[in-house]
């Protein structure tokens, strides 16, 4: 299979720490990889290095064999990469549609008319509870609601590669069941490569072709969830 | 016992003065709303709007000329905001301090050209005579420019409260504005976002430069008689709100107006400078708090 998300050698650092160290990683087109490991051992650095928002201090990065090591964020996001952050950071004074109104910039340059267009239909057949309060403050709704309103933020932007860092950390239990659903949809109807950070390990195996565990910021373990029980590489996970 | 007439014709006074404050303020609060940039040449921003005026009567003369002028002082004074934004202010967003030593070096260098080019005696601009009138009403007298600077106060406020909340570019702002790291990751180019709340910002100074000509000459250094009432007019505001920095200006143009029904210009000041110390002391988050880097509310 082609690859669509390639890493090499990738170091990250904050300040003279250094977090990452030499990072290799490949994701095939339309697979899922879960990004496994206990606190603090570097999962969310890894995926703020792929999006952008930390540098990477050597290493290459590819998204569909375009290096994208050198490019701004919002380049990343307009070459089709989707980030949905760990706390999920919604803008809190901006409307549910305002909201995925923004995820649309990062259709820019990739042909006219496509933001004009506007909120694609299909985040509302993926979310239906966001058409019901898309007139309401983000701020102002529940932690599911705004998960699933970062997700749909992210799907705006129509991405090759989907970031999610721990979508269903704190929130209800009925709720992470449609949110589950709804990232299965994503992956099976829109085609989306995945890379989920994913401390609850059933989900993370029953919804990932592939894991990785992380330990003090280098890669340890990697495997197919299929031929591996999530029992295997629980110790390494749990403190 | 205070005169009633004399009293009404100090608030319409204040309300004046906070036309003036605020648009002279407003793209203060914009940028440092936004990036948290303190531009110590927003002076003379308002100075080449005013000097921009200056021009455009002489090439342009008539009375359609003050309307004329707006725009070209706006788009003057917006690119000359966008250079500064990519060639210094861009380069040391990082470090503020050194953005407040490196844009005061910027307002040097305007003024001293500005006295090269223009030199270091004021130009006048005549008003139109279709400003040159007043109405009364009973033994009150409001002259046409005092109540066309309000205009154009009400006129932009409306305006950018427009941009801000009905744009795809006010929306970019807002989104900026409130999670930076977030905004960019969402494909937005917030450096972009950036340069263009400076270029109006500063397109906003270049027209408070143009109605200024109409109230006294422009001097290479108008600008700076007006930034002092402007940075307080931000920080009593609440440092980067819209509306807290209207609120704020008002506050300010009435405090000023009407303490001078009992003292001079000079105690005025000094006075307005106390009210704004007082007003910390008890409300040090400004008229209106703002919770992020915030322009809304």
């Amino acid at each position: 299979m082609e690859s669509l998300l390639n890493m090499q050698g990738v170091a990250a650092h904050y300040g003279q720490s250094q977090v990452l160290w030499d990072i290799d990683l490949d994701v095939e087109k339309g697979g899922a990889l879960a990004l496994i490991g206990r606190n603090g051992v570097g999962k969310t650095t890894l995926l703020k290095t792929i999006m952008g928002v930390q540098k990477a201090t050597s290493g290459a990065i590819r998204l569909d064999g375009e290096d994208v090591t050198r490019q701004a964020s919002h380049d990343r996001s307009r070459a089709g990469i989707g980030y949905v952050p760990q706390g999920r950071h919604v803008f809190p004074h901006l409307t549910v549609e305002e909201n995925l109104m923004t995820g649309l910039s990062a259709l820019a340059g990739r042909g006219k008319g496509l933001i004009a267009k506007g909120i694609p239909g299909h985040i509302f057949d993926l979310f239906p509870k966001l058409d019901q309060i898309r007139h309401r403050k983000a701020g102002v709704l529940s932690g599911g609601e705004q998960q699933q309103l970062a997700i749909g933020r992210a799907l705006a932007g129509q991405p090759k590669l989907l970031l999610l860092d721990e979508p269903t950390e704190g929130i209800q239990p009925n709720v992470v069941q449609q949110i589950e659903d709804a990232l299965r949809r994503v992956r099976t109807e829109l085609g989306v490569t995945i890379v989920i950070v994913e401390q609850y390990l059933d989900f993370a195996w029953s919804f990932a072709d592939e894991y990785c565990v992380l330990m003090r910021g280098r890669t340890v373990r990697r495997g197919r969830t299929a031929e591996e029980s999530a029992a295997e590489v629980a110790h390494l996970v749990n403190v | 016992m205070l005169d009633a007439t004399l009293f009404a014709g100090q608030v319409f006074n204040g309300f004046s003065l906070a036309s003036l404050f605020v648009l002279a303020a407003l793209g203060l609060a914009l940028s440092f709303g936004l990036m948290r940039v303190i531009n110590m040449a927003h002076g003379e921003m308002l100075m080449l709007g005013g000097y921009l005026a200056y021009l455009t009567y002489l090439i342009v003369p008539g009375p359609a000329a003050i309307l004329v002028a707006m725009p070209v002082a706006f788009l003057g004074a917006a690119v000359v905001g966008g250079l500064m934004e990519v060639t210094v202010i861009r380069r040391l967003s990082s470090r503020p301090l050194d953005t407040l030593l490196a844009t005061w070096g910027v307002s040097l260098i305007l003024q001293q050209a500005a006295r090269s080019v223009f030199g270091p005696i004021g130009v006048g601009v005549t008003a139109p005579d279709w400003l040159n009138t007043g109405f009364a009403l009973g033994s009150l007298y409001f002259p046409s420019t005092r109540i066309f600077i309000l205009a154009v106060a009400v006129a932009v406020l409306a305006g950018l409260g427009l941009l801000i909340a009905r744009t795809r570019l006010g929306l970019l702002v807002r989104a900026v504005n409130q999670d930076r790291m977030m905004a960019a990751a969402s494909g937005i180019n917030t450096r972009r976002v950036d340069l263009a709340v400076f270029c109006l910002g500063t397109g906003i100074a270049g027209l408070a430069g143009v109605v200024l000509s109409l109230l006294g000459p422009v001097t290479p250094s108008v600008g700076q008689s007006y930034i002092v009432p402007a940075f307080l007019v931000v920080v009593m505001g609440g440092l980067g709100s819209m509306v807290g920095t209207t609120a704020a200006a008002i506050i300010l143009g009435l405090v000023s107006a009407l303490s001078q029904i009992f003292l001079d210009v000079s105690m005025s000041q000094v006075l307005m400078l106390l009210f704004v110390i007082i007003f910390l002391q008890f409300r040090p988050q400004g008229v209106v708090a703002t919770r992020s880097r915030a322009l809304e509310g």
